[in-house]
């Protein structure tokens, strides 16, 4: 089993002509996708990868002939938006946005509306997700059979919010023969559509999933959201933190920011160290090293 | 500001002096004093002349502390509000000389309010403050006097509606009255500010109640959402904003600037790099952005001392990397570079060896002896691993972890191996 796919999900690709999109069609459907559509304005009747390219979300589904499950949104800063409302509108569920540099308001217009209708947003500004041995949704992993070398189906559900690091984080998983049940590249922007704590109740209902590892870094407010959700719920499944970034807990670093989406610090309640402190306080080891998880994880296992 | 409330994480937004924040508030329908801005002590003469009585000069700086710094004061003619000018425009604070000085009539203040719109990022909206105890600083009052402080979150898609900023102020203390009345317009244009120029903090501290009992912004502080700025043009330009003035909180050095220059010329990929807070003698080319703030951490544990941070992202062309790596090799005291990156799907592995390589070739250094560690394990690696065998390099895969890597290259520059 898995979270969010699973190996009939159905999915497009909004924006599917652009070059990034032509490669992430590719790699996805040499992974096993079912990608059944793309769109691009004024693009109709087009292929990718022996993909039709429509016009319209609404001719897309037309075509598919029922609901599409998915979509992956990869089309500029400024189109963004729209593009996450015409999904929605047209009843897809899970929207997984690429493009980088998004207003925060255009982001939070998109969450609101898909909270209303039933939607769920993974990033923007991420790689995606992916099912390891059924499918990928997004650039996650790169090309199949780097995504095969990397992650091995397993029990370990991993969320990070930066994309390299949850395929570096996987490979160690599927090296020390834990394997991953779905990772999820969140992204790292200020708002994004899913956080942790959004979807802990996923993986927790997942029978394959036994424990989560997390990727942070400094910046927003995630690490106690997934905390509190933690004492709320008294879940049981165990999480093991990897917690990047620290040196920007210096005084000579602060106020200073790494291009990397989402890490200025603004004070102490946001710092490296804090959120540490934090997580460990909650009985969420934090490890030093990457290459640590496994050991981590197989002890919290028992 | 309480814990949920300040704004998360984010690229540094663009900051506006005083003068352009109490524009931009006017533009929104907010009430501001009869204020000049003045680039000469003769301008702030003019404009004290043409507000009449006792006027404030306050230094146009995008840094805190001027009142501390000398950079306030109260003049009582034109003359010596001309005089005050003079010598504020030569002040220079926190390292910033000011634009301008503002010109402000001296307020005959019967109470201060405080009024603020920032996102909140857990909840993924908006959210209103309101105070009654305005003038100091809000953290305070929010700890201390908790019940003078409204709140309220705004709905992303709805329009803004006047009473939820009513409830707020009505919240802050028990407002009514007159106060009630004058100040929730004030609140709903703030709001309706935040949202139409993306503002990731809106604020008026404070909102004055003159003797007259009229209601004005006093003093503004506006933070415009970096991503945002392109959508803005027009407003920004007609409040007199130069976009390419630089807003830098630090003036980058020659490594940022080269760096951001090879980066600009050449659309495949991105490079970035920053050494302002370093000063290490391992020269740093690293990626991607999770990559790079795990390997910093890992060598800096290990006792290493970085030159630099960098980024590599994306698919950067051989000439990318080798400008990147010059860049860091050029850096005083560096002697070796440890080039590594977390698992990369997209960046091909045997252009940034193709482009380190050419980099140390050109500087006269061998690139053996200069390359401490090369570690980037994914795309393209076979490739890459050959192309650094001809050149003595060993090639680290993914069998060597983030953390090793970076301890193989801080013990080659500390033991000059």
């Amino acid at each position: 089993m898995s979270i969010l796919l699973s190996e009939d999900s159905t999915f497009i690709v909004q924006g599917i002509t652009g070059r990034e999109a032509v490669n992430l069609t590719r790699e996805c459907l040499d992974y096993g996708s079912r990608i059944v559509g793309g769109v691009t304005p004024g693009r109709r009747g087009r292929e990718v990868h022996g993909v039709p390219v429509f016009d319209t979300v609404q001719q897309a589904v037309e075509h598919h002939g029922g609901p599409i499950d998915g979509s992956v949104i990869t089309v500029p800063p400024a189109f963004t938006k729209d593009a996450i409302f015409e999904a929605i509108e047209n009843g897809i569920e899970l929207i997984v946005v690429v493009t980088e540099r998004i207003p925060r308001r255009d982001v939070a217009e998109a969450v609101e509306l898909a909270g209303e209708r039933g939607a769920r947003i993974i990033g923007p500004n991420c790689l995606g997700l992916i099912v390891p041995g059924v499918c990928k949704m997004g650039g996650i992993g790169g090309p199949a059979k780097d995504a095969a070398k990397a992650y091995n189906p397993g029990k370990i559900g991993v969320m990070s919010r930066s994309g390299g690091m949850t395929t570096e984080i996987s490979s160690t998983l599927t090296a020390a023969g834990l394997g991953v049940s779905t990772a999820v590249s969140i992204g790292g922007d200020a708002i994004i559509g899913s956080t942790y704590a959004e979807l802990m109740p996923m993986f927790e209902q997942d029978p394959e999933t036994e424990a989560i590892v997390i990727y942070t870094e400094p910046g927003g407010r995630m690490e106690a959201e997934l905390v509190d959700w933690q004492r709320e719920t008294k879940s049981k499944l165990p999480i093991v933190a990897f917690m990047a970034g620290k040196f920007m807990d210096d005084e000579e670093m602060q106020g200073m920011s790494f291009g990397h989406a989402g890490t200025i610090v603004e004070g102490e309640e946001d710092s490296a160290t804090q959120k540490i402190a934090r997580l460990q306080e909650a009985g969420i080891p934090v490890v030093e090293r990457i290459d640590e998880i496994p050991e981590r994880v197989k002890e919290q296992l028992g | 500001m309480p814990c949920d409330l300040a704004p998360a994480s984010l690229p540094p937004p663009m900051r506006f002096y005083e003068y352009e924040s109490r524009r931009i508030v006017e533009r929104a329908g907010i009430p501001v004093t009869d204020y000049g801005f003045a680039e000469t002590a003769d301008e702030a003469r003019a404009a004290a002349g043409r507000i009449g009585g006792p006027t404030v000069i306050k230094s146009q700086v995008l840094t805190g502390g001027r009142m501390k710094a000398g950079g306030v004061k109260f003049a009582d003619t034109p003359d010596e509000a001309a005089q005050h000018a003079e010598e504020i425009l030569k002040l220079e604070i926190g390292g910033h000389m000011p634009a301008g000085v503002l010109v402000d009539p001296k307020a005959e203040v019967e109470q201060e309010y405080y009024a603020a719109v920032l996102w909140d990022g857990r909840a993924k909206r908006p959210m209103m403050l309101f105070s009654d105890m305005g003038g100091i600083d809000i953290e305070e009052v929010a700890e201390q006097h908790p019940d003078h402080v409204g709140r309220g979150h705004l709905s992303n898609l709805q329009p803004i509606p006047d009473f939820r900023a009513k409830e707020v102020v009505a919240a802050a203390g028990g407002l009514t009255g007159r106060e009630l009345t004058r100040a929730t317009p004030i609140l709903a244009r703030l709001a309706q500010l935040q949202r139409d120029y993306d503002m990731t903090l809106a604020e008026i501290n404070p909102v004055a109640r003159l003797a007259d009992g009229s209601f004005v912004a006093l003093d503004a502080h506006m933070e415009m959402e970096d991503e945002a700025v392109g959508r803005h043009k027009n407003m920004l330009s007609e409040i007199g904003v130069e976009l390419e003035e630089p807003r830098e909180t630090y003036e980058p050095s020659e490594f940022e600037r080269n760096v951001k220059a090879i980066d600009e010329a050449d659309h495949r990929g991105v490079i970035q790099g920053k050494d302002h807070g370093f000063d290490g003698d391992l020269g740093l080319v690293i990626g991607a952005g999770g990559g790079s703030l795990t390997l910093t951490d890992a060598i800096r544990s290990q006792g290493g001392r970085p030159a630099n941070y960098a980024e590599i992202g994306g698919n950067p062309s051989v000439a990318k990397s080798k400008g990147l790596a010059m860049e860091v090799l050029k850096k005083d005291g560096v002697e070796k570079i440890a080039v590594m990156m977390s698992i990369v799907s997209n960046t091909r592995v045997d252009i940034v060896a193709r482009g380190v390589i050419a980099a140390c070739l050109e500087l006269g250094k061998d690139p053996a002896e200069t390359i401490a560690v090369f570690r980037i394990p994914g795309a393209w690696e076979e490739e890459g691993a050959k192309i650094l065998g001809k050149y003595g390099i060993e090639f680290r895969d993914r069998g060597t972890s983030m953390w090793e890597a970076a301890g193989e290259a801080v013990e080659k520059v500390q033991g000059g191996g």
